[in-house]
């Protein structure tokens, strides 16, 4: 861990007509931490990371990344300058093969996207990365299926490995575990683990299973109606009365 | 054992296997007029081998406009109601400077090198080179709209381009030079490119246009920029999200699209020794995306068997219902697309996989029995 600040959000406010989706929300990334932010359904935890990768303009508030301005930074410049998103509802290419998927994203880091004249599976350092991520998310054999064809779990899976291609420095996870079964989730939490320290990198992991943000964060935000309820480690959360009182009685539920 | 399963088959002999059906059908349409000729014995420059001949041009260059169609539609997912505005605009810009530009130089000036005259072949490639410029022209009109219009908002802007261009193109402001209405006929032409007097020579012209076009079209939609435009077909925000910008990829969509129609026009132009209005009408690219769901969007071929099946089948259902065909030819059409939901060709790759499985259980019946 160290103490610079990777990512920040200033005063970041998002308003949907008359709802306030994200009020006033200012937010530090440290470096090479996991960063756990989580909230009911409904806090603006998805419309923070809307935010934070560009997706949306902010109502008002700026994102500050490695100490510059990137509010008004197009999602494609963020993914260049080392942000990776990975969406709550999964969001892949389904007419795709799951390699074809997770090479596109290989392809995109790389120089040779204005090659009009050459054929892509030529280009073997995308496809040897691609089988390298494949191999992460433990998606091995499955490379020739259309995305669209995998079963909900494995999904998933290529959800994150479509983020991961792009070796992003900053990862946004958007409820990884979405809509998965209980039995799936703790090989995804160990690839989520294995891939964020393997290369000394920074994850925002929104999360609602309380259980799963416990074991595996430094840092963990609660947001509650757009706002930052309170801060701290895991276990300061887990004894903070406020957030009990408010929160965890429900979020507990989720454990049992 | 991925890694064997996801390498390419590369090489010449990876090419062939994969392309057979293509490669097969240019050696059919190579001997057809020599093979027609000789059972009908008419000559090929007369009579029914002539005919067809004139019949399979059309075909040729509709479907390397098809297919230039499909680079839109198919993979890039760009539904365009005004792609016939490139097709018309090449056929205009090679009857204007056909007739208007090139028999002023041809009459004044000589080019050459050493003893050979090249005037012709340099009018010919200065046509040329316009048509492109018009096409990229063209395409950069039309991709600047769907900047920022999506989907339904999209389609009707394109529409209205394609219908402004239309009615530039029968304007009678320009009738002196357009024939407006009525379009420009007799464009002048060498007589060695001239479809009447040497038909067989546009013929294979047409032909190789055809197989040259396939296989750069073919080519690009496998390249890395390729691939992105079909991701740009499959999911905007995701394709963002790893760091492309759609509105160059379009682009990119827009105007490789528009210049194969604009040099299928053309061709067309030449082929007929005219343009009129109907090459840049609504019509005609409502033909092309006839022909494209015929045979399947997003495989080049199809949009070829497409345009095969308008032409040829087209021309029998003329001779057989009289002014009726395309009445007869609609209700063809609705039942290939209600029993063959991705085209020709779509359904067949989609179902392949699952024949050749079912013929494999079936011969495994037999084998497990001895
Ligand atoms: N694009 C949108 N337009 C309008 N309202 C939205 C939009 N996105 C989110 N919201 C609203 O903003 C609030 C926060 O939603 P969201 O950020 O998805 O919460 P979470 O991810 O924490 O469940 C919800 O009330 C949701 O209905
Ligand atoms: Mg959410």
């Amino acid at each position: 861990m160290s103490n610079e600040i990777i990512l920040e959000a200033v005063n970041l406010s998002k308003v949907f007509g008359g709802l306030v989706a994200v009020d006033d929300v200012s937010i530090k990334i440290q470096k090479q931490t996991m960063h756990a932010i989580i909230g009911p359904n409904g806090a603006g935890k998805t419309t923070l990371f809307n935010l934070l990768s560009g997706v949306m303009p902010p109502t008002n508030g700026s994102v500050i990344y490695k100490g510059n301005d990137i509010t008004r930074v197009s999602p494609q410049k963020r993914a260049h300058l080392g942000i990776g998103r990975s969406y709550q509802i999964t969001n892949i290419f389904p007419n795709l093969t799951v390699l074809e998927n997770i090479r596109l994203a290989a392809q995109a880091m790389g120089k040779d996207n204005f090659k009009l004249f050459q054929l892509a599976d030529n280009f073997h350092q995308y496809i040897n990365k691609s089988e390298e991520v494949i191999d992460m998310i433990g998606l091995s054999g499955r490379e020739l299926f259309m995305a669209r064809d995998l079963p909900h779990g494995e999904k998933r899976k290529l959800e994150l490995g479509i983020m991961l291609a792009c070796d992003p420095e900053l990862l946004l996870f958007d409820e990884p575990t979405a809509g998965m079964s209980s039995e799936q989730v703790p090989e995804l939490i160990k690839i989520i683990n294995k891939v964020v320290h393997q290369k000394d990198r920074t994850a925002i992991l929104v999360e609602h299973r309380m259980d799963m943000v416990m074991s595996i964060s430094d840092v963990v935000t609660v947001m509650n109606q757009g706002r930052i309820l309170a801060e701290g480690s895991p276990h300061e959360i887990a004894t903070n009365k406020q957030v009990q009182s408010a929160y965890l009685g429900d979020l507990y539920g989720e454990l049992t | 054992m991925a890694e064997k399963m996801i390498k390419p088959r590369s090489g010449l002999k990876g090419f062939i296997k994969k392309e057979a059906i293509f490669l097969i059908f240019i050696a059919i349409m190579i001997a057809f007029p020599f093979v027609l000729n000789i059972i009908t014995g008419t000559g090929l420059n007369a009579g029914i081998t002539k005919f067809w001949q004139g019949q399979l041009i059309t075909f040729f260059i509709m479907a390397v406009f098809a297919m230039s169609y499909d680079l839109l539609i198919g993979y890039g997912g760009i539904l365009s109601f005004g792609h016939a505005a490139s097709f018309g605009g090449g056929a205009y810009a090679v009857a204007l400077l056909l007739k208007h530009w090139a028999p002023n130089i041809l009459s004044n000036y000589r080019i050459t090198i050493g003893n050979l005259d090249i005037t012709e072949a340099t009018v010919l490639l200065v046509v040329f080179l316009v048509v492109i410029l018009v096409s990229v022209l063209i395409g950069l009109l039309f991709s600047a709209t769907s900047i920022r219009l999506k989907g339904a908002y999209f389609a009707m802007l394109t529409l209205a381009l394609g219908s402004a261009i239309h009615i530039l193109s029968k304007a009678t402001d320009f009738h002196k030079w357009t024939g407006a209405d009525e379009g420009l006929h007799g464009v002048p032409l060498p007589v060695w490119l001239n479809p009447t007097q040497n038909r067989l020579t546009v013929y294979f012209i047409a032909l190789g246009f055809l197989l040259l076009c396939y296989l750069v079209m073919n080519r690009m939609v496998n390249s890395p920029t390729g691939r992105v435009i079909v991701a740009n077909r499959e999911n905007e925000e995701r394709m963002r999200m790893i760091g492309y910008n759609p509105v160059i990829y379009r682009t990119i969509a827009f105007l490789s699209a528009s210049i194969f129609a604009g040099l299928a026009g053309a061709l067309y132009a030449i082929w007929n020794m005219s343009a009129t209005p109907t090459m840049t009408s609504t019509v005609t690219t409502i033909n092309a995306l006839i022909m494209t769901i015929l045979g399947g969007m997003g495989t080049l071929v199809g949009p070829i068997i497409g345009a095969g099946i308008m032409q040829i089948i087209g021309q029998f259902f003329y001779t057989w219902f009289g002014a009726r065909w395309p009445l007869v030819f609609g209700v063809l059409f609705v039942l290939i697309v209600m029993f063959l939901p991705y085209g020709i060709i779509g359904t067949w790759r989609l179902r392949k996989s699952s024949i050749k499985n079912n013929i494999q259980k079936f011969f495994r019946l037999f084998s497990k029995e001895k």
